[in-house]
Order: C-alpha cells, then sequence, then structure tokens
C-alpha cells in the first residue's frame, strides 16, 4: 500500500499502533486485501497508476474517537478522506482523491438517535443508510417518510453533504438538513444551529441557531467531519398521484419550460418531475431509429403524432390530501392548456400507508420514500459501473435545448455516441432549476476509459463556456471542475482556501476534495 | 475481466463444498439477516433487482437467478463476489460486512436443507 506523502513507513507504523489503541486493531485496516476493498469499483482508472489507492482504513465507533483520530492525524500530517457508507458510487466511492490518503469509514457509526413523527424530523450518525432509517420507521410503524436517492445504500448524512436529491418534497437533502455536530481538524467538537445551545429542545426544528450560518462550509468540503445530522422529515401523506402531459410539437418547450416552472415554484407541483424528449424514449423504438437517422424536426413531430405520443413528455408528481391533489392536476391541466394540442394522461396513484403487496409490485418505489437499488440495473446485465456529468441548467426551453445540441455537439466532435441515456428526463431535483445527467460507462478497458475522460473534461470546458456548471462531480473531475468556477480570477477558491488554512492548518482533511488543496499540497500542484 | 474473474472464482470453489463446516441454527438465521440486509434488494425475486436481473443474463436460464434459489453456491464463490465484486457489484467492506457475517451469510446460502425464500421484500409495511 502507498504510504501518507511525506511520512516513513516508520512513523506511519507508530501512527497505526496508536490508531489501533483507540479504536481496536481489528478496525484499523492496512493490509492489502483489506485496503483494496476501499478502492473505487467504478474507478474511471481501471489498470491505470492514476488510480487513487489509500494507504489504510480506520473505523472509529463514537465522536470521541473520530477527534482521537484526527488529533493522530494531525501529529503525523496523515491525510484522510472521511466516507459514512462509502457508497457514493459514481462519484467515487469509498476511494479518496489521492493515493496515500487514510480512509476514515464512518460505517460503523450507524446509530439513529431520534426519529420524531410529532415534528417530523431525525437525527441520526454518518454510517445510517436510507434503508436502515427506513426499515427503522417501518418496524415502529411511525408516520413520516424518509425522502431516498436512487441508490438506498447512501449515507443520509454522506447524501445530503454532496447535494443529493431524491423525489418528494424533501428532495434537496441539504437543504432538509437541520442541524450538525462536526469534528473539526483540531479535534474540537461543534454543533450548529441550535445544537450550540447546551440541552437545545430545538436542535433539528430551527436551522439558523444564533449568528452566521456555518452549515454549508461542511459540504462538498473538506473543513470538518461530520458525526451527527438532522434531517426533516415528510408526514406521510394521504396520497401520491402522478399525471402525464405530453406536448405535441418541438416549439413546445418553451411554454411547456414556463408552465411546468410556475407550477413547480409555487408548489403546485410538489415533487421531483423532469422534460422528456420523445427521441430518448426507452426502450427506442426501431421506427424511431430510423426517423432519427437525418430527420427533421417535422419528421419527428409526424412520428409522435402516428405513434399517439408527445414530442415532449412530462410527468407530474403531487403529494398530500387526495382532494388537494385532485384540485391541484386539474389547476395545472388548466394552465398547461395554453399549449395547443396537449394531451393528459392519469398515472400511478396510491393512498397511505401501502401493504408489502403494493410495495413488491412497484417497479421503483423511490420517488414514495421507500429506498431501492433497482438504479443499478441502469447500465444492463454486463455493466462495469458508471459516473455522471450533471450540470445545472435554467428551467426554460431555450436552456434545455442550447444545452442538449451543446453537450450532443461535443459527443459528435470526439467521435462518440451522445451520453443522454435513454428514458432519462431532464430532472428538476433541485428547486428553481434543471439538472441534465449524462451517463458515462465504467470500462475495465484503458483506452476506453481515457476516451470518456477527454469526454468529459471537453464538456466540462463547453458547459462553463456558455455558463452551465456542475452541481457535484467524481474526485477524478473536481479540480476541473473547481477551475471553470472561476469569477474574478478564482476568488471562491480562493476563499476556500482561506477557509482550509485557517481550520486545517496540517491540511490532514480530504485533500483535493471538491478542489480545495491544503497550502503544503498546492504549492507541489502549481 | 469481470466475466472471468466470476468463471475463475466458480471453478476454484467447485469440490470446496464438502469440506466447508456445518453451521448451526444461530449462525444460518445470522446469515439471513445479512443476507436480508445487503444481498435481497439486488438478488431478491420480482421485478427491478439488478443482481438478479445481471444473474438471469448471465445464466440464460441454466441456474435461478434469484440468489435464495441457488444450490451450487460454496462459501468461496460468495467470498469471492463479497470481496471482489463482479459487474456493477462493489466490493464489501468489513465495517459493512464483517468476516463472521460473511461466514454466516455463506452458511446461510449454502447449508439450508432446502432452497427458500425467507427474507422479506423489506421489512414490515403498516
Amino acid at each position: 500500500m502507498p504510504l501518507p506523502p511525506g511520512l516513513s513507513a516508520k512513523d506511519f507504523a507508530d501512527a497505526l499502533k496508536q490508531l489501533r489503541g483507540i479504536v481496536g486493531k481489528e478496525w484499523v485496516f492496512s493490509e492489502a486485501e483489506d485496503v483494496n476493498l476501499y478502492r473505487d469499483a467504478y474507478s474511471p482508472f481501471w489498470h491505470e497508476q492514476e488510480e487513487p489507492i489509500p494507504s489504510a482504513a480506520v473505523a472509529p465507533d463514537s465522536v470521541e474517537q473520530v477527534q482521537q483520530v484526527v488529533r493522530i492525524a494531525n501529529t503525523y500530517k496523515i491525510p484522510i478522506w472521511t466516507i459514512s457508507t462509502g457508497k457514493n458510487l459514481g462519484y467515487g466511492g469509498s476511494a479518496p482523491q489521492s493515493s496515500g490518503t487514510m480512509v476514515l469509514d464512518l460505517k460503523r457509526m450507524n446509530r439513529i438517535l431520534e426519529v420524531n413523527d410529532k415534528n417530523h424530523y431525525a437525527l441520526v450518525e454518518p454510517g445510517v443508510s436510507y434503508f436502515d432509517l427506513y426499515r427503522y420507521i417501518q418496524e415502529k410503524g411511525l408516520k413520516v417518510w424518509i425522502d431516498c436517492p436512487d441508490p438506498g445504500w447512501g449515507s443520509l448524512i454522506g447524501n445530503a453533504l454532496e447535494r443529493g436529491g431524491g423525489y418528494t418534497p424533501m428532495r434537496d437533502h441539504f437543504d432538509a438538513h437541520c442541524g450538525m455536530e462536526v469534528v473539526l481538524a483540531n479535534g474540537d467538537v461543534v454543533r450548529t444551529g441550535m445544537g450550540a445551545l447546551p440541552n437545545s429542545k430545538t436542535w433539528q426544528q430551527y436551522k439558523y441557531g444564533f449568528g452566521p450560518y456555518v452549515d454549508g462550509i461542511f459540504s462538498q468540503s473538506n473543513l470538518g467531519v461530520v458525526t451527527k445530522m438532522g434531517f426533516w422529515l415528510y408526514p406521510e401523506p394521504e396520497a401520491y398521484f402522478s399525471g402525464t402531459v405530453m406536448a405535441p410539437k418541438h416549439d413546445d418547450i418553451f411554454r411547456l419550460a414556463e408552465v411546468l416552472t410556475y407550477l413547480m415554484n409555487s408548489g403546485t407541483v410538489n415533487g421531483t418531475t423532469g422534460v422528456l424528449n420523445t427521441a430518448n424514449l426507452a426502450p427506442p423504438d426501431p421506427a424511431l431509429a430510423a426517423v432519427r437517422v437525418g430527420a427533421s424536426t417535422s419528421d419527428l413531430e409526424r412520428y409522435v403524432a402516428e405513434k399517439n405520443l408527445g414530442y415532449w413528455t412530462v410527468d407530474l408528481p403531487f403529494y398530500g390530501p387526495a382532494k388537494v391533489i385532485a384540485a391541484q392536476w386539474e389547476f395545472a391541466k388548466e394552465k398547461l392548456s395554453v399549449i395547443p394540442g396537449v394531451k393528459f394522461q392519469d398515472g400511478a396513484s396510491y393512498r397511505f400507508p401501502l401493504s408489502a403487496e403494493q410495495v413488491a409490485k412497484i417497479l421503483n418505489p423511490v420517488p414514495l420514500g421507500i429506498p431501492s437499488l433497482t438504479t443499478f440495473a441502469i447500465g444492463g446485465p454486463k455493466s462495469q459501473g458508471h459516473m455522471w456529468f450533471s450540470p445545472i441548467i435554467p428551467m426554460t426551453g431555450e436552456a434545455v435545448l442550447e444545452a442538449t445540441a451543446l453537450f450532443d455537439q461535443v459527443y459528435k466532435d470526439l467521435g462518440s455516441p451522445s451520453g443522454a441515456l435513454p428514458g432519462f428526463p431532464i430532472w428538476s431535483f433541485f428547486p428553481r432549476a434543471f439538472v441534465i445527467i449524462y451517463f458515462f460507462p465504467i470500462e475495465h478497458d484503458v483506452e476506453k476509459n481515457r476516451k470518456n475522460r477527454e469526454i468529459f473534461r471537453r464538456l466540462v470546458k463547453a458547459a462553463a463556456e456558455k455558463g452551465f456548471g456542475e452541481y457535484r462531480t467524481h474526485t477524478a473531475f473536481m479540480n476541473d471542475i473547481m477551475d471553470v468556477y472561476s469569477y474574478n480570477n478564482h476568488a471562491l477558491r480562493r476563499l476556500h482556501e482561506t477557509m482550509k488554512d485557517t481550520l486545517d492548518p496540517n491540511g490532514i482533511l480530504a485533500p483535493g476534495k471538491n478542489g480545495i488543496w491544503p497550502r503544503r499540497m498546492r504549492k507541489a500542484r502549481a | 475481466m469481470r466475466a472471468a474473474a466470476w468463471c475463475r472464482i466458480a471453478a476454484l470453489s467447485v469440490g470446496l463444498a464438502a469440506i466447508s463446516f456445518a453451521a448451526d441454527e444461530a449462525t444460518i438465521e445470522k446469515g439471513h439477516q445479512v443476507y436480508a440486509k445487503w444481498c435481497l434488494p439486488c438478488h431478491g425475486a420480482g421485478d427491478g433487482k439488478p443482481g438478479t436481473i445481471a444473474s438471469a443474463a448471465h445464466y440464460k436460464g441454466s441456474k435461478p437467478a434469484v440468489l435464495e434459489e441457488r444450490t451450487d453456491l460454496t462459501p468461496e464463490m460468495i467470498k469471492g463476489f463479497v470481496r471482489n465484486g463482479v459487474y456493477v457489484m462493489p466490493r464489501f467492506r468489513k465495517t459493512e460486512i464483517t468476516d463472521a457475517e460473511l461466514d454466516a451469510l455463506t452458511a446461510y446460502l449454502t447449508q439450508r436443507s432446502e432452497p427458500r425464500s425467507r427474507a422479506p421484500v423489506m421489512g414490515p409495511h403498516r
């Protein structure tokens, strides 16, 4: 295993010995067969020297142990990379950004500290997965929903800190958090928001506390180790309904996006939706594939008219009281009727709670707050993994057309088929903006991965030139993306670095996370 | 590459099942719990299970696609897949499935008296 940068084998051995004294010898991993388990299962560097390999891993069981681990890391200047459940697959998994970094594995800290179904919140540790919390709520018969991302084995804390998204009214996971406990690089423990008040009765009920609101600096960052986090939960709704909207013409995207924006921003539609271009239908219709070869817009419009489809299709989800949902759907149809020829179709409808038999029949239960791993079928049965290019774009028709044309052109210029995934709409995981998600397969083929990395980097630059930036990325591209967030001579990165150097002067916490490097490593990179 | 690994693990494990030790009911029950927590969401029955879909594509009906219905699994095969991963299935760390839990899992999947599906689909629903 590689050594931490600048550390002798003897010093590293001494540090590991001290770590074993803190967490127990079975929870310090330094043998290759154990450390290799932390490598990124979906690495875009398979069979290449650039793949980051950890030096070791340490798995504490308590906040106190985390404090002691951090202090030892400081003494020896060992860089440590924190993971929660380690399932950030597609974005780096459980591996660090650079070789020699030691993984701080918080999976053993998996306590569900509180779930309150009267004020609708939970307080959990980093190792708690969506499956864990869901099962707990079901076993206790509590009347609250969680909001899950597609991979249910992820950590609530890890996903929220990476600013992941889901489907229900609580779908912006960082926004849904309320209160943190953070171990700083010097080993100090901070509680944010109302948690700073000893014996606070409202840590999970009021976000801001008193003074500057600092929670944001611990997301997508390397300024602390979050050891507890509160989340607002959704009161179990009476009902769910999904209605489908089909707009017949290419140019309908302008009015469709405008009305959709109104419906979402006004709260009429209160879950994640997305705009699907019929050209991206899944499974692809061979007749459509034939039409697409050199097809004009009118050819595609004729195709969708013959097939009784929409050129653009949107599924609108509604969560809440059944009578209110019926009124919301009627209102949405009324607003969308400004689009000539628009069609509507009633979709899935549920009353809660669901029986186990009902749940078993739902192919993808994630939009109902039920964790699943169905998403991992996405690349087909021989998929070796995947990663995502995920820029944020305005919620307008103009942006949908501009961005998709821009990205398709990048693929074309590089002689590659588009990464737009069949059946994948342009999503609304987050309020007020769309996110486009392009699929990159992970191959165990060096040349294919190199090609994909080249495409990825070209997409990042092309997007930035037009004012589009990614919301999150694989560790392999964190520097590339931070590079394009460059307003005023990289003022934001300089601010990040100022905070980094102040809070973590030895640069031990997750060097390179989101392109933020400690001073001692910045010089080597310059 | 991964397909080759799959075959290699399977081939190595032929004949080793006979020397695995008999586990007690408590171990098998623990293995059942490990299975329900970690394996079922991908390898259970029903639509939308990536592991079941992949097995169906790989074995083309020559073996059951649902893991719990398999009678040819060996401890080495199971441990190989859990610790090395295969296709889209990642490796599982020892903080997720300990060596003792992995032993219990292999006992559950290899030493049941008959193929059965004991794991609930997803906890109790109200």
